[in-house]
């Protein structure tokens, strides 16, 4: 198959047709690659709502070079060869992310000391590189009741972006149509059918995919805060699912159970419930070794492993100390 | 007298039965189109016509239709959009209230054009005692041998159904329509794939507004050629308006393109004047998505030539000093009116209209509302009018479907032309809270000082 040439960023890389921009450029890597809190690789149609992956095409192809009139999710916009793209180059694209992630915080509560995804949350990272320090939001922001989902999944729409990537796991990973959006516009929220449980094998991947606080694993909320325990890739016979997850530990104490999540914050294979809610127990469980954490996180910021090799001295220490 | 195409015989008693309707040359496109012509004929009249897509693009319509895949073996769609509910828009309505024999003769001559044997016609849920009107006539025309099964013995079948939508203006953007048509939550897709290539259930499908169809069936009693004579450039043939606010005579007109804005408010074969003797103070040409005009900028372009009810030269001057002809909402505002509260009537209209899937329009409309509605009650400040039209920015341009811009561009318009008046709600917080304040005291647009060269 013929390849194509894009250019991102000043970067070039010859990809399939096909290719999103994103995925092109997260091929490239970090230093190009757009932020993404809808666009999940492994479900179909996802992407396209958040806005946060917008970038500028400043030549179309070789064939039209003209640029595109407006900035372009480059989630859902495929490659074309010989086009140029800007993502951090481009001031107008830093701009309106800038106005994305202000959109994006204005409703939510900014509750991540009491949030049980504070550390491994993709709002957080994405308000500290694009957010401002202060908001200019005066006005009540909205609420919801919290409700259970099941007896396993806790969900807190207050906290919720609407990527719609629970909906899309729903839709693609259990039968039915159980799980979806109601209203509509600032009041939309994702519901289950009159709150009926979503009660499927798979229904945790969920909680995995969810990029902010708003669905939680009920077996493991208020215990730990994430960067206290040790992840470690593991695995067990299942004959649900592969049997390859992260165990999060504390001692030797399995806390919870999560999919293995790539550098981009997306799980390698999904999990069965089994897996993910009922062995927390260290015999389930064969460990592999320490689970690198590659997203910009605490924890990542917090490698264990690392802490025996690195010592820390005063010259690496990121604050000068006071007196 | 301009010469009218659609609303001929619009004052015609019981025009919307078919004997009527036939009595007064109905269904001779049908008989045109479907024994003489081939579906590429009818589509070459179309795009002869120069005819644009009424529903607010004003996309040219042959274009269009010419862009409609054709794989084997794959159904076609034709779907007519009257969802109509951009305010100040009541075109559609009328038409179909008086005519809607015109709307369904159009829609079988343009199935067949397209190659389609079952078209849908879209329409919105308030319109629901129309749709009763639409049932009925269709049912007369099955009846009648003109849909249904070998219509005129020529082989060719069509069946047209009638889609009550539940209510929400997203419905009316072409993806959104064909989402809840399927059965689904009305929310955009993301383009591309075009519904010309995959739309109603994945098949190639035209999407085009009930003004639009109807007007195929001049085209092709006439021909195009004959069509295109009316008008002026680009902007050809004839165009319902829908005229409303402080005028004499609101109601729905039939225009050719190219009549003088002047004389469109103000001779008395159309909107008759301002009533009551008052001045004009401003002009939404087409729809509430559409910039606003201040007076002196409605019957002059910005290079002092006359404005035309044309799609240029209403959108002459860009977003600075020009609008857009839209879906031909016509809504004049006299010296009383306020602009900053008709500004947040816009603006909470989008705010709840919303459909909610991309930040910036679900986030951005909901905040431009509540701080349009603190200054319209005298409690804002004036860091809020940059921040709305900062808002603004961030929304534009950057939501899956039009529906960001439409809610972004009349607030970036209002404080363009009118910021004064924003400006005057800070600082006289006692006098706006009386909503009437514009009858005690009016403030009129203040035509910027020429910038010398
Ligand atoms: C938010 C939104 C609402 C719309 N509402 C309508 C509508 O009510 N009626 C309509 O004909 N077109 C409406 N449109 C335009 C349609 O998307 C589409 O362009 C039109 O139906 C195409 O028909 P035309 O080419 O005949 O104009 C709307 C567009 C947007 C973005
Ligand atoms: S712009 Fe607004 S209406 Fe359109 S898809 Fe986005 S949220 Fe929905
Ligand atoms: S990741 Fe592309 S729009 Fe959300």
């Amino acid at each position: 198959m013929s390849l194509l040439k894009v250019t991102i960023d000043n970067h070039t890389i010859e990809v399939p047709a096909g290719t999103t921009i994103l995925q092109a450029a997260r091929l490239i890597g970090k230093e190009v690659a757009p932020p993404a809190m809808c666009y999940y690789t492994k479900l179909a149609t996802s992407g396209g709502y958040c806005r946060t992956c917008l970038v500028k095409v400043s030549k179309g192809s070789e064939k039209d070079p003209r640029p595109m009139p407006k900035l372009v999710a480059s989630c859902r916009t495929t490659v074309m060869d010989g086009m140029e793209v800007q993502n951090f180059t481009s001031p107008e694209v830093i701009e309106a992310r800038k106005g994305v992630v202000e959109f994006l915080l204005i409703n939510h509560p900014l509750d991540c000391p009491v949030c049980d995804q504070a550390g491994e949350c993709h709002l957080q990272d994405l308000s500290y590189e694009n957010g401002r320090s202060y908001s200019r939001y005066e006005f009540e922001r909205r609420t919801f009741d919290k409700i259970d989902i099941g007896d396993k999944i806790k969900l807190h729409m207050t906290r919720c972006i609407l990527c719609y990537r629970c909906v899309k796991v729903a839709d693609q990973l259990t039968p039915g149509r159980g799980h979806g959006v109601i209203n509509r516009g600032d009041v939309s929220e994702i519901s289950t059918y009159i709150e009926h449980a979503v009660d499927n094998e798979f229904s945790g991947n969920m909680i995995d995919v969810c990029p902010v606080g708003a669905l939680t694993d009920r077996t493991f909320r208020f215990k730990s805060r994430v960067w206290f325990l040790k992840p470690m890739d593991a695995h067990r016979d299942c004959d649900k699912c592969s049997g390859k997850a992260v165990v999060w530990k504390y001692g030797n104490d399995i806390y919870r159970v999560t999919g293995r999540k790539d550098q981009w914050g997306e799980v390698d294979e999904w999990i069965c419930n089994t897996c993910r809610y009922d062995k927390k127990d260290a015999k389930d469980w064969t460990v592999e070794g320490p689970r690198k954490i590659e997203k910009t996180s605490v924890i990542s910021q917090n490698h264990y492993e690392a802490g025996t090799k690195f010592v820390a001295s005063p010259e690496t220490l990121p604050v000068k100390q006071l007196s | 007298m301009s010469r009218k195409l659609l609303l001929t015989h619009d004052n015609v008693p019981n025009l919307h039965t078919i004997d009527v309707y036939r009595s007064k040359g109905g269904y001779a496109s049908v008989e045109k189109a479907l024994k003489k012509m081939t579906p590429e004929e009818i589509v070459e009249e179309v795009k002869k016509s120069g005819l644009r897509g009424r529903g607010g693009a004003g996309f040219p319509t042959g274009m269009k239709w010419s862009f409609l895949a054709k794989p084997e073996g794959v159904p076609r769609y034709l779907v007519c959009n009257a969802d109509e509910s951009e305010p100040g828009t009541f075109k559609d309505r009328y038409l179909m209230e008086r005519n809607p024999h015109l709307l369904i003769e159009g829609m079988i001559t343009s199935s067949f054009a397209l190659g389609a044997n079952t078209s849908y016609i879209y329409i919105r849920g308030e319109y629901f005692y129309v749709s009763r009107i639409l049932e009925t006539a269709i049912a007369e025309a099955y009846a009648k041998g003109w849909l249904g099964k070998n219509i005129l013995g020529t082989g060719y079948n069509l069946d047209l159904y009638v889609q009550v939508g539940a209510g929400a203006y997203i419905c009316g953007e072409e993806t959104a329509l064909l989402e809840s048509l399927e059965g689904k939550r009305g929310n955009p897709r993301i383009k591309p794939p075009f519904p010309a290539i995959a739309g109603l259930y994945g098949c190639p499908t035209v999407v085009n507004n009930v003004e639009t169809i109807a007007a195929v069936v001049p085209i092709v009693n006439d021909g195009g050629d004959e069509y295109a004579k009316i008008g002026i450039g680009r902007s050809t043939g004839t165009k319902l308006i829908s005229a409303s606010g402080n005028i004499n005579k609101p109601g729905v007109y039939e225009i050719e393109m190219g009549v003088p804005v002047e004389e469109f408010i103000f001779s008395d074969q159309y909107c008759g004047g301002i009533a009551n003797g008052k001045r004009m103070k401003a002009c939404v040409p087409g729809g509430s998505s559409v910039p606003i005009l201040p007076d002196y900028l409605v019957c002059k372009t910005a290079t002092g030539e006359d404005r035309l009810m044309t799609y240029e030269s209403l959108s002459d001057g860009g977003f600075a000093t020009g609008s857009m002809l839209g879906s031909g909402g016509f809504i004049v505002y006299d010296e009383h009116q306020c602009v900053v509260r008709n500004t947040w009537n816009f603006s909470r209209f989008y705010h709840h209209e919303s459909c909610g899937q991309c930040s910036p329009c679900r986030e951005g409309t909901g905040w431009m509302e509540r701080v349009l509605h603190r200054l319209e009650k005298g409690m804002g400040n004036m860091n809020d009018i940059d921040l709305l039209v900062e808002l603004a920015k961030k929304i534009e341009g950057n939501t899956i479907c039009p529906l960001g811009d439409a809610a972004a561009w009349p607030v970036a318009a209002a404080i363009k032309h009118f910021r004064h008046e924003f400006e005057y709600h800070v600082l006289y917080p006692e006098k706006v809270k009386d909503s009437k304040h514009g009858h005690k005291e009016p403030i009129m647009p203040v035509k910027p000082a020429p910038v010398m060269a």
